[in-house]
């Protein structure tokens, strides 16, 4: 658990609650936030106990006992202690629920006790799944956080000024996007390591311009609008009219984005671990161990299960959550006099 | 005669095109006195609307206002000012509304909001004295209930009170000079007569000048003091409502007013004046209004007019009209 990373779920958490003011504050996302509730309860619920187990790994403190001398003197995060005694372990695979290991047939520490059974090094899957949420919500979100201000910055300041900065995002865009971005992911990954930071970096500069984009096109679109003709003349500078006219009129595109990145992210995730570049204790990671083990002994399934099923479950609750967002947001969708 | 508030002399404004600049607005002089309402009127393409963004300096770009062109506003050069003075001078000095209210409002902020951007931006309050503020102004302007509409967004207002919002934040630093471009096209009859009223009424209690851009006769009559017609990116005919109403003397003003439905001539044909404005590069080279005119006669087709004053207030850029006022 590298502080690092703990300094990164504290941003997180700033950032949401910082979001969680502004919808708080405004009436307008207030209400949309009530509506989102209504239409779509359990994806919120299920998100909500994604980030509840993401925080509860990322709480960790060193001491209150543990199995041993050497877990007792490392941080342990509430997830460590909630599956004591220490990591759960067997020697090697369990089927769920088993009372005796997979093979050999010896007697496991902890017989009937492992829901979705345990891997190849024994550990608990389920247990293994949960550590797997952080990780998840941190190569989601940290990225997103990277990549959005990027394409914001320069999408908006290409479609509101034009000319050469267009012209000099334009290019950076499509030099970009004519690089085979999984290659020039690897690279950055070999260059500058595998850490969560980093991997988080590599993802987001390879993933920026598709948003930068469509934040180009939709200022472009705002630029000409009457409302900024009408804020120019009375004297508005250009910052503030990107600041409360620009802004807030692609705010649904925002999290529109936002939601299908993360999605996007996550997945892309396990692609990278398939190649061995990506983070440890991720979903990734499982689901490529499971792979090599199911081509051996094609009976062992809890262990893609585990993963799989907490991958579709986060993505899938993120994808319904941005649909109705999108119903709910997009002015095009939205109902009025409500 | 004192100096007048806004002063407008051989305004040129250029379009580039394929082979080389055009004029769009060609040679356009304009006077406003202090309180005064001036009626800029002319059919679509005229060169109205760009005659205002011209006077505040929002030409759209790749358009240009040629070097030659002078606007005094108060005695100062609009064109030599800084970005941060001619910032200043929109909205605080000048005010602007638009044709379009449904469009001219931030979709996703408050319409207090945007009031209120409008009051801080050039005066420095405190919030909640600024919001007070704009109470006030929405109440100016005729918002009933403004406490309650403060909170409201522009969709659940209708076109007549985003008008009026609009105008709250063109007045909100009393300016000396409101120009409205075609304030009323977009709203129907009623809403429209008393949208005119409000102008009215707010040029005579504050003392500001209006600018206002119109193709429509009916508006002209209900609130200018003078008017200028417009044809072809040049002006025609000025004169006081009284003079140019009454007796018209450039054929294409007489034309413009003849093509007024009225009540007594019901059952008969309306007049209309033939053809279409001609695009701008595709201008006659003497009198612009020639090829439409049922008087044009040679002399028309290659020299152009003169203003021709018929009273001392009162002119037209006619070859026609000079030979009645000088016979």
């Amino acid at each position: 658990m590298s502080s690092l990373s703990n300094a990164l779920v504290i941003v997180l958490l700033l950032a949401g609650g910082w979001l969680l003011r502004g919808i708080a504050r405004d009436r307008f996302w207030r209400e949309n936030a009530v509506q989102l509730w209504r239409r779509r309860p359990i994806a919120v619920v299920a998100l909500g106990l994604f980030v509840l187990i993401g925080l509860a790994d990322s709480i960790a403190w060193i001491g209150g006992g543990g199995d041993d001398e050497v877990a007792a003197l490392r941080s342990r995060t509430l997830i460590d202690r909630a599956f004591q005694p220490e990591g759960f372990t067997e020697a090697s695979y369990s089927a769920p629920l088993a009372a005796v290991s997979f093979y050999g047939g010896q007697p496991l520490k902890h017989p009937g006790k492992h829901l979705l059974g345990t891997d190849i090094l024994g550990r608990d899957v389920v247990y293994r799944a949960f550590k797997g949420v952080r990780v998840a919500l941190l190569i989601g979100g940290f990225t997103s956080l990277i990549v959005i201000p990027i394409a914001l910055l320069f999408g908006v300041s290409a479609g509101y000024f034009g000319k050469r900065i267009d012209d000099a995002v334009f290019f950076v865009m499509t030099v970009l996007a004519s690089v085979p971005s999984l290659l020039l992911l690897i690279a950055l990954i070999m260059v500058m390591g595998r850490g969560t930071v980093q991997v988080c970096v590599a993802l987001g500069i390879t993933g920026w311009v598709h948003f930068c984009r469509i934040a180009r096109g939709e200022t472009l679109k705002l630029r000409e609008a009457e409302f900024v003709d009408a804020a120019r003349a009375l004297g508005v500078t250009d910052l503030s009219i990107i600041k409360r006219h620009v802004l807030p009129n692609i705010a649904h595109l925002i999290i529109i984005s936002f939601a299908l990145s993360f999605t996007g992210l996550v997945l892309a995730e396990t692609i990278l671990s398939y190649l061995g570049i990506g983070l440890d204790g991720s979903w990734g990671q499982m689901i490529d161990q499971a792979r090599n083990e199911l081509s051996r002994t094609p009976i062992i399934w809890w262990n893609l299960t585990g993963a799989s099923v907490a991958l579709f479950a986060l993505v899938l609750a993120v994808n319904v959550i941005a649909d109705a967002l999108r119903d709910i947001i997009d002015p095009r969708t939205r109902r009025e006099g409500q | 005669m004192s100096q007048p508030l806004l002063c407008v002399q051989n305004l040129v404004l250029t379009f580039p095109s394929d082979g080389g600049r055009i004029a769009v607005v060609d040679n356009v002089s304009l006077q406003i006195a202090r309180g005064e309402t001036l009626a800029l009127v002319g059919e679509s393409g005229c060169g109205k609307s760009l005659t205002a963004l011209a006077i505040m300096r929002l030409l759209p770009k790749p358009g240009r206002i040629e070097a030659s062109s002078r606007i005094e506003f108060d005695g100062r050069n609009l064109l030599t000012l800084s970005v941060p003075e001619m910032r200043a001078i929109r909205g605080g000095a000048i005010g602007m509304i638009f044709q379009e209210p449904m469009t001219s409002l931030n979709p996703v902020t408050t319409v207090g909001g945007q009031v209120l951007e409008a009051v801080l931006l050039h005066e420095k309050l405190a919030r909640p004295a600024a919001r007070e503020r704009v109470i006030e102004l929405l109440q100016m302007v005729g918002v009933p209930d403004p406490r309650a509409r403060f909170f409201a967004y522009p969709h659940q207002l209708s076109g007549g009170l985003k008008q009026r919002v609009m105008i709250a934040m063109a007045m909100a630093m009393r300016p000396r000079l409101l120009i409205a471009d075609e304030p009323t096209t977009a709203l129907d009859a009623t809403i429209r007569a008393q949208i005119l009223q409000l102008l009215r009424q707010l040029s005579a209690s504050t003392g500001t000048a209006v600018l206002l851009i119109t193709h429509d006769f009916g508006v002209v009559n209900e609130i200018a003091d003078r008017v200028a017609v417009m044809y072809a990116g040049m002006i025609v005919e000025e004169g006081t409502r009284g003079e140019l109403l009454a007796q018209p003397r450039h054929p294409y003003a007489r034309g413009l007013l003849k093509s007024i439905p009225r009540p007594e001539a019901r059952g008969s044909k309306l007049e209309e004046i033939k053809g279409v404005v001609p695009r701008p590069g595709r201008w006659p080279p003497a009198c612009r209004f020639a090829p439409r005119c049922g008087y044009a006669f040679d002399r028309c087709r290659v020299e152009l007019p003169q203003r021709t004053a018929v009273t001392a207030a009162h002119g037209a850029w006619c070859h026609l009209v000079e030979y009645e006022v000088h016979a």
